[in-house]
């Protein structure tokens, strides 16, 4: 019961209180490039949340097994990169060639994904915080959500803006960084509600 | 970015701290930007591994430029940087703990930052080796001064403090007693907002602003987030033709 009780906690803790994007920074390339529409939003979301668990799944064995038994720990940032991007190949391949459909919705994301920071970080994160494998895949899942309903707010917030009328100065992008300011500061709310909650 | 090489080496040294400064003009960067700037000592520690990997990646890239096959370029990219950053990280962590301790997760993130695989992509993979250190050292330079920009205005207004916690990034040099200064009043009432996260997007975003209003003024195009054009996946990635971005 307490297990439970304790990933429940590492997944809203993810998802709210230390939101990848808005309160961690992890991941803003995507948030500002892809955020202009929803369908748009949702695709890219759908597919860092894929790449986060399996890249988690994958290199939290690699760490444990392999790295930390032979001392060779500060190998980590580039194996953990190689890894991540040998992965997203191999995804990329083998659902080009068995699932053409779910390839046709996801695929153009996926090249992307290699060098965003949201990916790599949530690896290093999940060791830096000592999770065992469970909470590792939660905090992982739990950081994609996250992403996922930032950018999908963001989209909204976006595509209300379009018939804005603002000042010159602003127009483009720095208009576009301050309504993720206000974003972020909506996620402000959230804090300490999941300490409060599981009384951590 | 490239056909620049008339204008002489100066050129590609000075072009990534003012015109194409890559933070506020190529607009690269930005989650080390925006997750670091809480207080400038961080900033500058930040700006400095940042400028070191990005230098040596740059030579190195250069010097095997030939070597490297095209198709597999990214990949080796990646692994040259990741190891410069492998270089970077323990030496900071033997002679800076302090510093490992502020910047965490986000020195070996320093891998994934964009300036570094878009300057190998943009200009290392095709220049000479001089001309690419340069350019390095500028870029590097380039995102320092933004980095230090940024995190001034945050930390005077979040915390009233300036330079604060410098002592331990001057330790290296020895036993340092200056440890910044205190803005009165605002130290006693500080804008916490400004240290939060949307305090980074809100000085960021101004910040953008700033530097579209300054270059418009010496005629040069306003900073735009070209979603694709500047990073450095853009050669292999269709999210540009299939779905349009930014």
């Amino acid at each position: 019961m307490t297990m439970t009780k304790e990933l429940f906690a590492v997944l809203l803790t993810a998802i709210l209180t230390n939101n990848f994007v808005l309160c961690k920074f992890l991941g803003i390339c995507p948030f500002l490039g892809v955020s202009k529409k929803f369908d748009t939003a949702l695709g890219m979301s759908i597919a860092v949340i894929f790449v986060m668990v399996l890249a988690t799944a994958v290199c939290y064995p690699i760490n444990a097994f392999i790295l930390v038994p032979n001392g060779i720990e500060y190998l980590q940032t580039i194996v953990f990169i190689l890894v991540i991007a040998a992965l997203v190949q191999f995804v990329e391949t083998v659902l080009k060639k068995y699932l053409p459909d779910l390839y046709k919705a996801l695929g153009i994301y996926l090249p992307l994904i290699t060098t965003n920071c949201a990916v790599l970080g949530v690896v290093l994160l999940n060791i830096d915080n000592n999770y065992n494998f469970a909470a590792s895949i939660v905090n992982s899942l739990g950081g994609g959500i996250g992403f996922m309903i930032a950018m999908i707010m963001f989209s909204g917030v976006r595509e209300k803006m379009e018939n804005c009328d603002i000042p010159k100065g602003l127009q483009g992008l720095p208009i576009t960084l301050i309504a993720a300011a206000l974003t972020s500061c909506s996620f402000l709310g959230f804090t300490g509600v999941v300490d409060n909650i599981f009384k951590l | 970015m490239a056909d620049n090489k008339k204008c002489g080496l100066g050129h590609e040294f000075t072009k990534g701290i003012l015109m194409e400064n890559p933070t506020f003009r190529l607009v690269l960067g930005t989650c080390p930007t925006l997750a670091v700037s809480t207080s400038v000592a961080s900033a500058i520690g930040m700006g400095i591994a940042a400028t070191i990997v990005l230098t040596c990646s740059n030579i190195a890239i250069s010097a095997l430029r030939k070597v490297i096959p095209d198709k597999v370029r990214i990949p080796a990219f990646i692994v040259i940087i990741a190891s410069f950053v492998t270089v970077v990280q323990l030496l900071v962590k033997a002679f800076v703990p302090a510093l490992d301790a502020a910047l965490g997760v986000y020195l070996p993130l320093i891998v994934v930052n964009c300036i570094i695989l878009g300057r190998a992509e943009a200009f290392a993979s095709k220049n000479s080796v001089a001309a690419s250190a340069l350019d390095g050292l500028g870029m590097g330079i380039g995102f320092l001064t933004a980095l230090t920009c940024m995190s001034t205005v945050r930390e005077v207004l979040g915390s009233g403090t300036f330079l604060s916690g410098i002592k331990d990034l001057l330790a290296v040099f020895g036993d340092v007693q200056f440890n910044g200064f205190t803005i009165p009043f605002i130290n006693s009432h500080p804008m916490t907002i400004f240290v939060l996260a949307p305090g980074g997007f809100f000085v960021f975003g101004i910040m953008i602003a700033l530097a579209n209003y300054v270059a418009e003024k010496n005629g040069k195009s306003k900073a735009e987030l070209k979603g694709c054009g500047s990073c450095p996946m853009a050669a292999t990635c269709r999210v540009k033709e299939e779905v349009g971005v930014s």
